[in-house]
């Protein structure tokens, strides 16, 4: 692209932030063709984007809710549902802290989130334009002159129309799933990165550096794309507990390496998880797939969770190229009544493609959590390998955890390990590490984060630390 | 410093101490030996604060406080330290990580602020030579794939760090070779001082050659029925235990 091109588009997005500029207008409630031509249309789409949303709407019409998954919640009614919703306008934000829950600024307190951020992601009305500007500006200059494109999924779909019709729904078709088909038709926004062929992305990209991530809404709708020998880590969320008024969130997230490319995907999850009685929380069904389409090329998913009230998903590698590789770490903390349904799938094309699941799953309170894990190996996969690992760390005894590996080895030249484990936070433990004078809660968190550590190495760096923290304050008063 | 008067403890209804009283005073070494089931672990542990424990009568005191009214934590902070007989695993979480929490756990208490890095670094290495332990030892998680020598070896270089009290080993010389148990022993020895006690609980005399007790007790049946000094461990090595309780019993 022309750098005059790509300049202004620096210079728009830091005028305005991520969010399409859009009177604030909110539709009412209910979903059908209108209502997809109205975002669209808000969108300012071109046709052809249209046309691929209704298609899927109309596929999705047609297909039934997943009851499998180990989890409780009563029927959603999509009609009852407002599609699309302009940012709040300030007026009708709090409009300081004071006016915000006590117990959540008590959180951020305990995360050590800066000051200044407390009051975007408790939805204050601050000038979107605060401190972090500069960092965005030369952020945005640094990937410029990489050739990175980091930008929303909307003004990808204006600018580089090409790359989005040539990937959009590649790695995760409309009709994959239910919720999949859901975000197809009515997804609002999200991210899109390209690196071109042979680049490194010269940082880490985080969602974080979008002030208005908080507004992207239920229906986020992510892309990635590595070309060949090109390397990126994402970071997507954030520690602090996002508050959101809907309850319904069903995102989409694709990535393509092509040959010898590297993605590396890490996600900290902690959006609202409902009161004590599970009230009001966030649903979380998310659709994640990586698609290892080139030869030794490796996507690497990391995640932490600990929010919402209830979370289904799989973030899933397709390993299709020669040699490529597959990697899954994850972490997923229940407290109260939180119920998640989560796990992988690791699927196995190409010859001597590799996989590794390492999944941490800590259970307390009254919550329940599964984990559900995918290996399959084709008749073309010659020498695949994978190796799982999922162990369950029980805190109390009203509290429950499930393992549900599937295998489905379609060759003799495949080696596949599972190691599971199921420990209760041993009083042992606690007791021992109590009698070294350390407090029960500084104790748990120590136990948590050692049970924890395979994966949490995974993360960046800064990412690692505020889980760990994270992990304490998720966790505090569930033990006693 | 430390007075147990008249203790009665039950473990799922079953009484297992029937009135034990002791007293240390700092400078002391006591020996707590007797056959097994004969509550000699109990103690220990109900002086620790372990969870299960029940306490029907009778009192622990510490340098004049209720030790029953504290937390475990409160305990140790206290100065009580207790080193287990089957110290746990605690995967992922390092040796040295422990260790620097449990002492900024006891300076904090104290008033003071957290350890340097360097002066801690430097304090570990110490203690960790005098164990005789690889400090590679630091590094790994606590007690995970630990011999039983290296586990008790561990205990006491916690008690090197931290610096108790009042020490108490729960048959710190089980599973030791001849030459673990020397280190060991050479490690409670040089924590002897003026204004600490141990509290040593063994089954076997053994130890006692390592380590010469200022006073033996033997634990019968829940009580304290004989006591003396280091002599006493010599006999009970020689007659068993049996006398002793033959000679309570008249």
């Amino acid at each position: 692209m022309a750098s005059q091109e790509m300049e202004q588009l620096v210079r728009r997005e830091y005028k305005e932030g991520f969010v399409t500029d859009i009177e604030s207008d909110t539709l009412p409630p209910g979903l059908d063709e209108g209502t997809i031509a109205f975002i669209s249309k808000k969108k300012g789409e071109p046709e052809w984007m249209l046309e691929w949303r209704l298609e899927a709407y109309r596929k999705w019409l047609k297909m039934t809710p997943p009851s499998w998954a180990h989890l409780d919640y009563p029927p959603i009614d999509y009609q009852a549902i407002s599609y699309f919703s302009a940012p709040k306008r300030p007026e009708d934000r709090p409009q300081s802290l004071d006016e915000v829950d006590p117990k959540l600024l008590e959180t951020y307190e305990k995360l050590g989130i800066p000051l200044h951020e407390r009051a975007a992601l408790a939805g204050v009305a601050v000038d979107a334009v605060f401190d972090s500007v500069s960092v965005t500006t030369t952020f945005k200059e640094k990937l410029y002159e990489a050739g990175v494109i980091f930008c929303s999924i909307s003004e990808a779909v204006k600018d580089y129309p090409e790359l989005v019709k040539q990937y959009l729904g590649s790695v995760v078709p409309v009709t994959d799933n239910y919720f999949a088909a859901l975000n197809s038709a009515v997804f609002t926004d999200g991210s899109f990165v390209f690196v071109p062929k042979g680049v490194t992305c010269p940082m880490e990209l985080s969602t974080y550096f979008r002030i208005n991530a908080a507004n992207t809404g239920q229906f986020e709708r992510t892309l990635i794309i590595c070309e060949e020998g090109a390397q990126v880590s994402y970071l997507e969320g954030c520690t602090a507990p996002m508050r959101d008024e809907n309850q319904l969130h069903a995102a989409v997230v694709e990535l393509v390496a092509l040959d010898d490319a590297y993605i590396k995907y890490s996600t900290v999850q902690n959006w609202y998880p409902g009161d004590e009685d599970g009230k009001g929380g966030i649903y979380n069904f998310v659709t994640k797939r990586g698609d290892c389409r080139g030869d030794r090329s490796r996507i690497s998913w990391t995640q932490v969770e600990t929010g919402s009230a209830i979370t289904w998903k799989y973030p899933s590698c397709v390993l299709r190229g020669k040699e490529s590789i597959g990697e899954f770490y994850s972490v997923a903390v229940t407290n109260g009544r939180q119920q998640a349904d989560t796990g992988t799938k690791m699927i196995h094309i190409g010859e001597g493609t590799r996989s590794s699941i390492i999944s941490k799953g800590i259970s307390a309170g009254r919550s329940n959590q599964s984990y559900r894990g995918l290996v399959k190996i084709g008749p073309r996969a010659k020498g695949a390998r994978n190796f799982t690992q999922c162990d369950s760390l029980l805190i109390g005894d009203q509290c429950g955890a499930h393992t549900f590996p599937y295998q489905e080895i379609g060759n003799s030249t495949a080696t596949v390990e599972h190691e599971a484990t199921t420990s209760k936070i041993g009083e042992d433990q606690l007791f021992y590490c109590q009698s070294r004078g350390i407090s029960e809660e500084d104790a748990v968190s120590m136990i948590v984060n050692g049970f924890c550590k395979d994966v949490f190495q995974e993360l960046p760096m800064e990412f690692a630390v505020e889980a760990e923290a994270l992990l304490s304050v998720t966790l505090e008063g569930s033990v006693g | 410093m430390l007075e147990v008067k008249d203790l009665h403890v039950t473990v799922e209804g079953k009484e297992i101490l029937k009135g034990l009283t002791l007293t240390i005073n700092a400078g002391e070494v006591h020996a707590i030996m007797g056959p097994n089931g004969a509550g000699k672990s109990t103690l220990s542990a109900v002086i620790a604060g372990k969870e299960g424990y029940e306490v029907t009568s009778g009192s622990i005191t510490f340098e004049g406080k209720d030790v029953l009214e504290m937390e475990v934590e409160e305990r140790a902070l206290a100065g009580l330290l207790l080193g287990f007989q089957y110290p746990v695993e605690i995967p992922g979480v390092k040796n040295i990580y422990l260790l620097k929490a449990a002492l900024n756990a006891k300076r904090a208490a104290n008033g003071q602020a957290e350890i340097p890095a360097p002066e801690f670094l430097k304090l570990v290495k110490e203690k960790t030579a005098e164990m005789k332990m690889d400090a590679s030892f630091l590094q790994r998680s606590v007690n995970e794939g630990f011999s039983g020598g290296e586990k008790k070896r561990n205990e006491i270089l916690q008690m090197l760090v931290l610096q108790p009290k009042l020490a108490m080993l729960d048959e710190i010389d089980s599973g030791l070779d001849i030459d673990a148990m020397k280190i060991v022993a050479d490690g409670v020895n040089s924590l002897r001082a003026a204004d600490r006690g141990i509290l040593l609980v063994t089954h076997y005399q053994r130890l006692l050659d390592y380590i010469v007790p200022d006073h033996v007790h033997v634990l019968v049946d829940g009580r304290i029925a004989k006591s003396g000094g280091a002599d006493l461990a010599l006999e009970l090595e020689s007659r068993g235990y049996d006398w002793v309780l033959e000679e309570s019993a008249a």
